[in-house]
């Protein structure tokens, strides 16, 4: 798949603006007045910067709000719907604490509960593909979800939970690399299956349908980078869960625990770019190509 | 309306004979020929005339090379359009209600006026059936050539898909799939057609008719064989001249 900017910044600052505001909306911690505005600003500018940045690659994005309708039937439907009730509740949960110095737990609550599920939400709109079969795996939302509560947990100074969730998702990293890289063969889909001559005998795309390239092989066919997955697995890996864990471990400093989350936000957007580049749609094979 | 209707009335559709297609790509050039001027907005190309063209189809001709355990290597030319899939995944990620599939004839259609150009459907479709045209912004993808088929101002003989009525090589063939007594039904379970990819479990309305056996020419000696030998084993006369000269040079 084609790695968008603008899905791998949306999907990364989103994950981790939800996974602040779900801590915040739990009163981990609990916070008010200066220090609740900083913090809810942090978690808002994620989360919103990040789905203002998903609309850039619409074709109209100025219709973008007939996207509610379909909730019914579609992950991104309900996405948005996910995002906009999370965001008018904590929202509401942040005029409290910023301005009225009240914490009014069950809307926190609440809105945690809908922050958790817009993250749930976006991970589905991938996770349901069967096209793509490195997508297609329960790991996927495990992954969305353990990124985005570790993330969280990091931001919101948690660190006592930041520590094991950080663990927890980099074995999901792990695990999902693992079954992932086996998930194309599994799925049983090959050119003799695409084309329905597979019972024929060995089946070759022998030639194109045309010389140039298309909107196809432009969106489903990237290879650019692939070579090079193995090394950005491990830098990804390094930067994401086991420099803020080191970090973590050494006595606290306000510089440290701002290393450790830039640090887990470069890991974990270089593994979304990965997410995407690493993507091998059945397409590609009707072009001979994965 | 992106929910899928629990039946159609009818399931119209496409049967392609692999056998027949000679891979000419006519049905490529008068499906963007007529859909480009009708139905939607246009199907834009990028650089046409410069050096890296790339535009907008629905409707494109593969070439695949089957090689069987024994015997030679054949040449497959492989027609792909959408296959108006009754499990439509296409339709059921879409956001907006963009992507429908019709309950009267099963054929799946985007209102582009509603399509904010997302390319959640290409993505979900394993055929590569759909494309965001660039210049529009909005998804493309085969309509059957809805605004052919109904289409009373036409002489009833091209009311058809336009793939259909200008394939030279009649390997096209369109009709009813829902109903078995159908010339398409039958065809499809005289010629045992197929499906593209079952295991994705999309149930495609399209059919394709694979290749018959090729006659096996090898096991035969034809009758006029011996005729057939060569009659001149040495040359003779100024050419064995010749021959024999530039042997000893």
């Amino acid at each position: 798949m084609h790695p968008a900017p603008s899905v791998i910044v949306f999907t990364t600052l989103s994950g981790l603006g939800f996974g602040l505001l779900f801590f915040l909306g739990l009163g981990l911690p609990v916070v008010t007045g200066w220090v609740a505005f900083a913090l809810f600003a942090i978690g808002f500018g994620l989360s919103v910067g990040g789905l203002l940045a998903s609309t850039f690659h619409l074709g109209h994005p100025e219709r973008a709000i007939k996207a509610f309708t379909q909730w019914r039937s579609s992950w991104l439907s309900r996405e948005g719907w996910c995002a906009v009730i999370a965001l008018i509740l904590m929202g509401l949960y942040a005029i409290g604490a910023v301005f009225l110095g009240q914490r009014w737990g069950v809307l926190g609550f609440l809105g945690a509960l809908f922050s958790l599920a817009t993250v749930f939400t976006t991970s589905m709109i991938y996770t349901q593909l069967k096209t793509i079969p490195r997508w297609n795996m329960k790991l996927t939302p495990a992954m969305f979800l353990s990124f985005s509560l570790a993330g969280g947990a990091l931001l919101a100074g948690q660190l006592t939970a930041a520590m094991p969730l950080l663990l927890l998702a980099g074995v999901v990293q792990l695990m999902y690399w693992r079954q992932g890289d086996k998930a194309f063969a599994q799925s049983g889909t090959d050119l003799g299956s695409a084309t329905g001559l597979g019972s024929r005998g060995s089946v070759r795309a022998f030639e194109p349908p045309h010389t140039g390239t298309n909107y196809l092989l432009r969106e489903f066919v990237h290879v650019v980078g692939r070579k090079h997955a193995e090394k950005l697995r491990i830098i990804s890996f390094t930067l994401a869960f086991f420099v803020p864990l080191i970090l973590l471990m050494l006595p606290f400093h306000h510089i440290l625990a701002l290393l450790a989350v830039l640090s887990h936000l470069a890991g974990v957007a270089m593994s979304r770019w990965l997410f995407f580049a690493q993507a091998e749609h059945v397409v590609g094979l009707y072009y001979g190509k994965r | 309306m992106t929910q899928l209707p629990q039946s159609t009335e009818r399931k119209m559709g496409l049967v392609i004979d692999l056998d027949t297609c000679v891979g000419c790509h006519a049905c490529v050039i008068s499906c963007k020929g007529w859909n480009t001027e009708n139905y939607g907005a246009p199907l834009s190309d990028q650089d046409a005339y410069g050096s890296n063209p790339s535009g907008t189809f629905l409707n494109r001709v593969h070439s695949y090379e089957v090689t069987p355990d024994e015997g030679h290597a054949q040449l497959i030319h492989f027609p792909k359009s959408c296959l108006h899939c009754e499990d439509a995944p296409c339709v059921t990620v879409c956001p907006t209600g963009a992507s429908y599939k019709r309950v009267e004839d099963g054929i799946v259609l985007v209102n582009e006026s509603d399509c904010i150009g997302c390319g959640l459907c290409a993505w979900s479709c394993p055929y590569g059936a759909r494309e965001l045209d660039q210049a529009e912004g909005v998804m493309k993808k085969c309509t059957l050539c809805v605004d052919r088929i109904y289409n009373e101002n036409l002489p009833e003989v091209d009311r058809i898909p336009s793939c259909v009525r200008t394939c030279p090589a009649g390997a096209r063939h369109f009709g009813d799939l829902g109903d078995p007594n159908s010339d398409v039904s039958k065809l499809v379970a005289e010629r045992e057609g197929v499906d593209l990819m079952p295991e994705m479990g999309t149930k495609p309305v399209n059919k394709y008719l694979p290749p018959r056996p090729k006659d096996q020419i090898e096991d035969q000696i034809d009758i006029l064989a011996p005729l057939l030998a060569p009659v001149a084993e040495e040359p003779k006369g100024f050419l064995g001249w010749l021959d024999k000269t530039l042997e000893k040079l």
